[in-house]
């Protein structure tokens, strides 16, 4: 039971996720990518007039929609086991952190910024809102995220993929090194 | 399918995805990937600040392990020629390289919001199934993005 409950070693964690890439390709070509779900919920949701989002969402993502309602479902079973608890972060990470006003290390996210009250904060606001804004564009323009591009795009040596990867870590550089000291 | 479109990306193509009871195995798959990603802790915002300051090698580990057993693994797929479970062969469609432009200013604006939300699509479903319910709200403003690129997406460079 140590497994379930204890987070898992890199070396374990790794190599499973990549595994996820020839188990949706077995099962019928699906490439394991995450952020076009957000394309297709739009494109059930609100199809509209838009090129962009009319296409047959059902037959083209109904598969990974699933797969999303899983991701959802398996978090929460994996929580189940877990109970609370801190993640283990470096002693450097946690002082860096604390100096700019995080104080709660329980959970996977700091309740300073992740609860429904903080969002009617200003660093509330720009953790949810506008981050998840940024990643419903960023991931619709570059065509992926983090699994689309990191993991499939790169396993298949894509070009296009590693473009995107740099420009993943550009961004979040820019984010953590200068804008996150302006409003945490 | 119209050739505007075919510019955009290749998502929308015919091409065989996952049915019958391929639909049923992507849900237990994306149960066990839900599992794999909380467990593994990449859902977390305090691991992905731990990632973007360099101060512990964990993610690197984990995305590089990832990657290395994702290629080894399509490589096999390919060599040995491998179909799937209902007989079609498998392909991974290439993302067409176009000008470069939507994967660096793409990435670079997906990257912002990695770090805001700490964050990507993938754990933005894990963390709602967490109990970190605010999430939902993360997820419809990913969808407003999404749907604004949409709107947008004749006038962006690509």
């Amino acid at each position: 039971m140590a497994f379930l409950s204890a987070p898992w070693p890199w070396y374990f964690a790794g190599p499973v996720i990549g595994l996820f890439v020839p188990a949706l390709l077995i099962v019928g070509n699906g490439v394991l990518g995450v952020s076009a779900n957000l394309r297709h919920l739009c494109s059930a949701a609100l199809p509209g007039k838009l090129e962009y989002f009319r296409y047959d969402w059902k037959r083209t993502g109904g598969w990974n929609l699933l797969f999303v309602a899983g991701i959802l479902a398996g978090g929460f079973l994996a929580s189940r086991w877990v109970g609370p608890q801190n993640i283990a972060i470096s002693a450097q990470t946690r002082l860096d952190l604390a100096k700019l006003g995080i104080h709660d290390f329980s959970g996977p996210a700091p309740r300073e910024l992740f609860t429904w009250p903080a969002l009617l904060t200003l660093k509330g606001f720009i953790s949810v809102v506008l981050g998840g804004f940024l990643v419903g564009f960023g991931t619709a323009y570059a065509g992926g995220c983090t699994s689309g591009h990191a993991i499939s795009g790169l396993a298949d040596f894509q070009l296009p993929s590693l473009i995107a990867v740099a420009g993943f870590f550009a961004g979040g550089l820019i984010a953590t090194y200068f804008i996150l000291p302006l409003y945490l | 399918m119209s050739t505007n479109t075919a510019r955009y990306d290749s998502s929308t193509n015919q091409r065989q995805v996952p049915s019958g009871i391929g639909l049923f195995i992507c849900l237990i798959l994306g149960i066990c990937f839900g599992i794999t990603l909380t467990k593994s802790e990449v859902v977390s915002w305090f691991r992905i600040q731990e990632m973007f300051r360099f101060q512990s090698p964990r993610m690197y580990e984990i995305i590089a392990s990832a990657v290395v057993v994702a290629a080894v693994s399509v490589a096999l797929i390919k060599r040995l020629g491998l179909k799937t479970i209902t007989g079609e062969p498998i392909s991974i469609p290439p993302k067409r390289l176009q000008h470069g432009i939507r994967y660096a200013v793409g990435g670079t604006i997906f990257g912002l919001g990695w770090a805001f939300t700490g964050a990507c699509p993938g754990p933005l479903f894990a963390l709602v199934g967490n109990g970190v319910s605010v999430m939902i709200v993360a997820i419809a403003s990913a969808m407003t993005g999404t749907w604004l690129y949409g709107l947008l997406t004749p006038k962006l460079p690509h």
